[in-house]
């Protein structure tokens, strides 16, 4: 119950936190928001004193910054987020049209991730000081420090304009997915694999590890029954945090190679000043982030009932 | 200063990579002063030419010196990062000890806000701070200011309960000695092996900010030199000289890695 209460206190900050943001960015935004909005609309071309007075009026842009700030804070707290000001759609279509292809991607890469990271963590971890430990160590410290965007930049290269194996951006295809997801897998599994070597060097170290070797069982056997299970509660701890470090990523990475999500879509609205957008994406972001957190807190309570008050 | 924990010898990582960081703060210190040169000077005649004695490193696809305008923007981000790291570490540190002293709803309220900034991604942030401060660096700096804080925060308050509590405070309050005595001489003992951890990591979060946001260009403007602009500006003339992308690529690498290996091990 506790759980709940404390994620919901942070959802509602985070709410308010974006409506403050965003709205200090409407009104920030320099020069004329009524003209520029217009622009976005019609092409830089086409817009005169009439356009702009046009969206003026439509979208109350004029009078004292507080009774509009509250306003805006009405609509944000009954979800209207609104409809984007270079599109004129309603902004919960144009979210639910790209947080789709965002979702997939993120679960390919956590899953690469995950496919790719623990078990070699698991495996330095069950013999800690090892050569192998070693060299996991100095490559995930390597991998660690390549930005996500750095990553994607390298495996265009090599994987497509080298090699030619992969399509260097496009959106549609199953082969589509590799290499954007494996840009964000790598980061993510030298983070894991450090994760898990941790856990499992303190989980082996513990007596009751010794003993289920003792009493005859095989090492399978031990790893399988009392070593993944205790392995896997900080993983998922650390699964939850590295989520924002995936969204990040996202969106880096959908700008680099063209993915039609989420990030893709919350670049193109800052760089127009699509504030409506800016404000539908970065909250769907952040609650997105703590219903995950909460849902982790939970499975981790599941899992671990030691923990749980 | 009584600093008993600063006396440990340093783990061989830590020294690579201040080792690594000094080599990269050298190069872009005296770089102007070993080759003299201008990073915006054009000369479309050198378009991505080699090296030469006037360019150590070749010349872009405009005929500017790669070399110094690596020099640049090896001056640059690291500049905004740590403006970015000390403000933020000193708010996190006054913030974090003030929850831990008054707790109440000082505290409350400050953890709520923190817990709320954890969940939004820090470059998000950053690119709503920039649409709204004036000046890229300026904005970089706020931005990364207000992401960058709670992990100081974080840190600061959890030690500090810690030790505000412990018998060896409370001796010290009982004879008489005021708050700023306590903070130097049992708090910050403790907390100044975390922040250098912290710093340097939020370093190298700043540096792959400011990157990030210049590889997909809504970061530093055009002829700025800056790490990822550098790279998202060669990247179409890879086929023709590989090693023009490769200096920013590599700079990156470097810097991170030395900022990785000197924070030493990972946040537990």
């Amino acid at each position: 119950m506790n759980i709940v209460i404390s994620r919901l206190a942070q959802a509602v900050t985070v709410a308010l936190l974006v409506g403050a943001a965003t709205f200090a960015m409407m009104r920030s935004l320099p020069g004329d928001a009524a003209w520029r909005i217009a622009a976005g609309r019609y092409g830089y071309d086409n817009v005169d004193a009439a356009a702009a007075e046009a969206v003026r009026a439509e979208l109350g842009l004029g009078g004292h910054w507080f009774p509009a700030f509250l306003s805006w804070m009405g609509d944000l707290l009954r979800l209207d987020f609104g409809r984007s000001l270079v599109s004129g759609q309603p902004v919960i279509d144009e979210i639910a049209h790209q947080l789709g292809a965002s979702l997939w991607l993120a679960l390919a890469a956590v899953g690469l991730s995950l496919v790719i990271g623990p078990p070699l963590g698991i495996l330095a971890g069950l013999r800690p000081g090892s050569l192998f430990d070693r060299a996991l160590l100095v490559i995930s410290a390597a991998f660690k420090a390549v930005p996500q965007f750095l990553m994607a930049l390298i495996l265009i290269l090599v994987l497509s304009v080298q090699m030619g194996w992969l399509p260097a951006a496009g959106y549609g295809q199953p082969r589509h997915f590799i290499l954007p997801a494996l840009a964000l897998a790598l980061g993510l599994a030298a983070v894991n694999a450090r994760i898990a070597r941790d856990a499992m060097a303190s989980v082996a170290a513990q007596p009751f590890y010794a003993f289920a070797e003792w009493k005859g069982l095989s090492r399978a056997q031990v790893l399988w029954r009392h070593g993944l299970r205790n392995v896997s509660v900080p993983l998922l701890t650390y699964l939850g945090l590295q989520f924002v470090l995936l969204v990040e990523g996202v969106v880096v990475i959908e700008s680099n190679v063209g993915w039609p999500g989420i990030g893709h879509a919350l670049v193109h609205a800052v760089f127009a000043r699509d504030v409506p957008m800016v404000q539908g994406t970065a909250l769907m972001l952040g609650l997105g982030f703590v219903l995950v957190n909460a849902l982790i807190d939970l499975l981790a309570a599941r899992i671990d009932p030691r923990g749980a008050r | 200063m009584t600093t008993t924990t600063l006396s440990r010898p340093w783990p061989s990582g830590r020294i690579i990579g201040a080792a690594i960081l000094t080599l990269i703060a050298a190069f872009a210190i005296l770089g102007p002063v070993i080759v003299p040169g201008s990073p915006f000077a054009q000369s479309l005649m050198k378009s991505l030419a080699g090296p030469e004695p006037a360019a150590p490193f070749g010349y872009d696809h405009l005929g500017r010196s790669l070399y110094h305008r690596l020099v640049h923007a090896l001056r640059l981000s690291p500049l905004i990062a740590l403006a970015a790291v000390a403000t933020a570490g000193a708010a996190g540190l006054v913030l974090g000890t003030l929850a831990a002293l008054r707790g109440g709803w000082v505290e409350r309220v400050l953890v709520v806000l923190a817990d709320a900034l954890l969940a939004l991604p820090g470059l998000l942030m950053v690119l709503i701070v920039l649409a709204i401060m004036p000046g890229t660096a300026l904005g970089f700096w706020a931005g990364l200011s207000l992401v960058l804080w709670v992990e100081f925060f974080r840190l600061t308050r959890a030690t500090a309960r810690a030790t505000l509590a412990g018998p060896a405070v409370q001796a010290a309050r009982l004879l008489g000695f005021g708050w700023p005595y306590v903070f130097r001489t049992h708090l910050w003992p403790e907390v100044a092996p975390l922040m250098l951890t912290a710093a340097a990591f939020g370093t190298a979060t700043a540096i792959m900010g400011i990157a990030a946001l210049g590889f997909v260009s809504v970061g530093m403007r055009a002829p700025t030199p800056e790490l990822g602009l550098m790279m998202v500006e060669l990247l179409p003339y890879w086929r023709e000289a590989p090693m023009a992308l490769l200096t920013p690529v590599l700079a990156t690498f470097a810097l991170l890695l030395g900022l990785t290996l000197l924070a030493g091990g990972h946040r537990t």
